[in-house]
């Protein structure tokens, strides 16, 4: 099924050869990021999943990465526009650094260049097709914040993209303080992507954790969780439904 | 300087090496009325004559806000100025939209100092008649910096650009060292004593100058008349008291402006 959408001069109708100049479907997609403030800094995790439709194709993405000394960006979503949004970022952070003048980005800056960037794309019918958290801390103050690919863009202490939003987010808002420790807020995050390893199809066993602190950005190693499958209720799931599956 | 064959255009050379159009483009500077820039570590205060063209006329505005961090005091050809001004304006209130926050003054003057060069690089251009005297912060605090028509820039401590300006100068020169330590009101009324010194001889009052402050946690401002006159009359009234020289340097400063009850004792005439 096709449809078309009227850009740019507002009074031709585009063809389809135009339409592939412009993002219409994500393909490889990356799943959910779940991400907290705690008492030194922030905390993020991702799993290095890359799903090409229903299929796990790939299984060693890493969908956060360091920018600059003090921020730290996770992406949700198409990864090859997150691979452009790294390019993007990189000439940013470069242009920066050739200043030399001791002022340098700090990550409510890139999260103002990144909210800009996502939203004159949508304006232009050709979205960035990325829900991007963007943590860091600078002179001592931590700062988390989100931009969807339509450029709706908020900070706060706690974020999750994706399912992350329906399955994390409810258990974030009730466990989290803003005095958690480094082992606390880990054991918080492990538990939100233990759940959703459980309940998101597209999610892998294969995740890292990245802290932001004032001394910089960290990027654990990968590692897998241990799930448990011996819930009685999943022992016989059609005990009281014959014929099911 | 007088008149020669390589001073037509900007683009040619001299044998010497100069740029005579450039040079002249700085003469232009010196003939506007002064303005003055002081800085402390946290606080830039700028301040300038109030000039009028004749006695039915007001007097042209030097000052500019640039953001709530930046100002700008301007000497030479005001017309250029205004637009080198907007110019400023624009570039700051871009970065602040797109980065949401403020863009460090370091780089404005960067900025600012490409776009003078063009103009001495160009057939069709001729260099901007003004130079600036930018006062801002930014992450390491507050700067004071001249731009000058050749597109070259250079930071201060304390610099006064227009005419008569050497005095003032030579009155910062003197006490330029104390200047980044410096309180708030400290650096208000050495600004406003060197606006005095490019007066030579005239009565300092408040309406003959414009005084403008920005700081650590201070938005850029202009200080009314009155809080300007209340600082004159801290040093004018001491040098009364002193029977010295019309040059009394104050002393350490005990109150600030607190002496306006309006009861000035009349000091017996110097003959």
């Amino acid at each position: 099924m096709t449809f078309t959408i009227p850009i740019d001069n507002g009074d031709s109708v585009k063809t389809a050869e135009a339409d592939s100049q412009r993002t219409l479907y994500p393909y490889v997609t990356g799943t959910s990021i779940v991400a907290i403030k705690y008492k030194d800094g922030v905390l993020m995790a991702s799993d290095m999943g890359g799903s090409y439709g229903s299929t796990l194709r790939y299984k060693n993405i890493e969908r956060m990465k360091a920018i600059g000394k003090h921020s730290l960006l996770g992406a949700s979503g198409e990864i090859s526009d997150f691979q452009e949004i790294l390019r993007y970022l990189d000439e940013l952070v470069l242009n920066d650094n050739m200043w030399d003048d001791g002022n340098s980005l700090g990550p409510k800056e890139v999260h103002n260049y990144l909210t800009r960037v996502m939203y004159n794309r949508r304006n232009k019918f050709n979205p960035l097709w990325n829900t991007l958290v963007l943590g860091g801390v600078k002179n001592g103050e931590s700062y988390l914040g989100m931009v969807s690919m339509i450029g709706v863009s908020f900070e706060d202490n706690h974020v999750a993209t994706g399912f992350g939003n329906h399955l994390a987010r409810p258990i974030l808002r009730d466990e989290w303080r803003a005095d958690l420790s480094f082992e606390d807020g880990v054991k918080l995050l492990e538990k939100c992507m233990r759940v959703l390893l459980y309940r998101d199809r597209s999610a892998i066993n294969k995740l890292q954790i990245a802290k932001i602190t004032e001394e910089g950005v960290t990027v654990s190693q990968p590692y897998s969780l241990k799930t448990f499958w011996e819930f009685k209720a999943f022992n016989n799931p059609t005990a009281g439904a014959e014929g099911s599956w | 300087m007088f008149r020669n064959q390589y001073d037509t255009d900007v683009t040619t050379w001299s044998p010497t090496g100069r740029l005579f159009q450039v040079e002249y483009a700085m003469e232009a500077v010196k003939q506007g009325s002064a303005a003055i820039g002081l800085r402390s570590r946290s606080h830039v205060v700028l301040a300038c004559v109030n000039k009028a063209q004749s006695e039915l006329s007001s007097h042209q505005k030097k000052i500019f806000k640039v953001d709530d961090h930046i100002g700008v005091a301007i000497a030479g050809l005001t017309a250029d100025g205004r637009v080198l001004s907007r110019y400023m304006r624009s570039e700051a209130i871009n970065h602040s939209f797109t980065y949401e926050s403020p863009l460090p003054v370091g780089r404005l003057v960067v900025h600012l100092a490409d776009k003078a060069q063009v103009c001495t690089q160009r057939s069709w251009k001729r260099p901007y008649g003004v130079g600036l005297l930018v006062g801002g912060l930014d992450e390491s605090g507050a700067h004071l910096y001249y731009n000058c028509p050749s597109g070259n820039y250079f930071e201060y401590q304390a610099f006064a650009i227009g005419s008569r300006s050497q005095a003032a100068k030579t009155y910062l020169e003197r006490r330029f060292e104390s200047f980044a330590d410096s309180s708030r009101e400290d650096l208000i009324k050495d600004a406003i004593l060197a606006v005095r010194e490019t007066l030579q001889g005239e009565t300092l009052k408040s309406s003959l100058c414009t005084v403008s402050v920005l700081g650590v946690g201070e938005p850029f401002h202009f200080l009314d008349q009155e809080t300007i006159q209340n600082v004159i009359d801290t040093f004018e009234k001491v040098a009364d008291e002193e029977e010295g020289e019309g040059e009394a340097e104050p002393a350490a400063p005990a109150e600030e402006g607190g002496d306006g009850t309006g009861d000035q004792d009349v000091a017996p005439m110097e003959t």
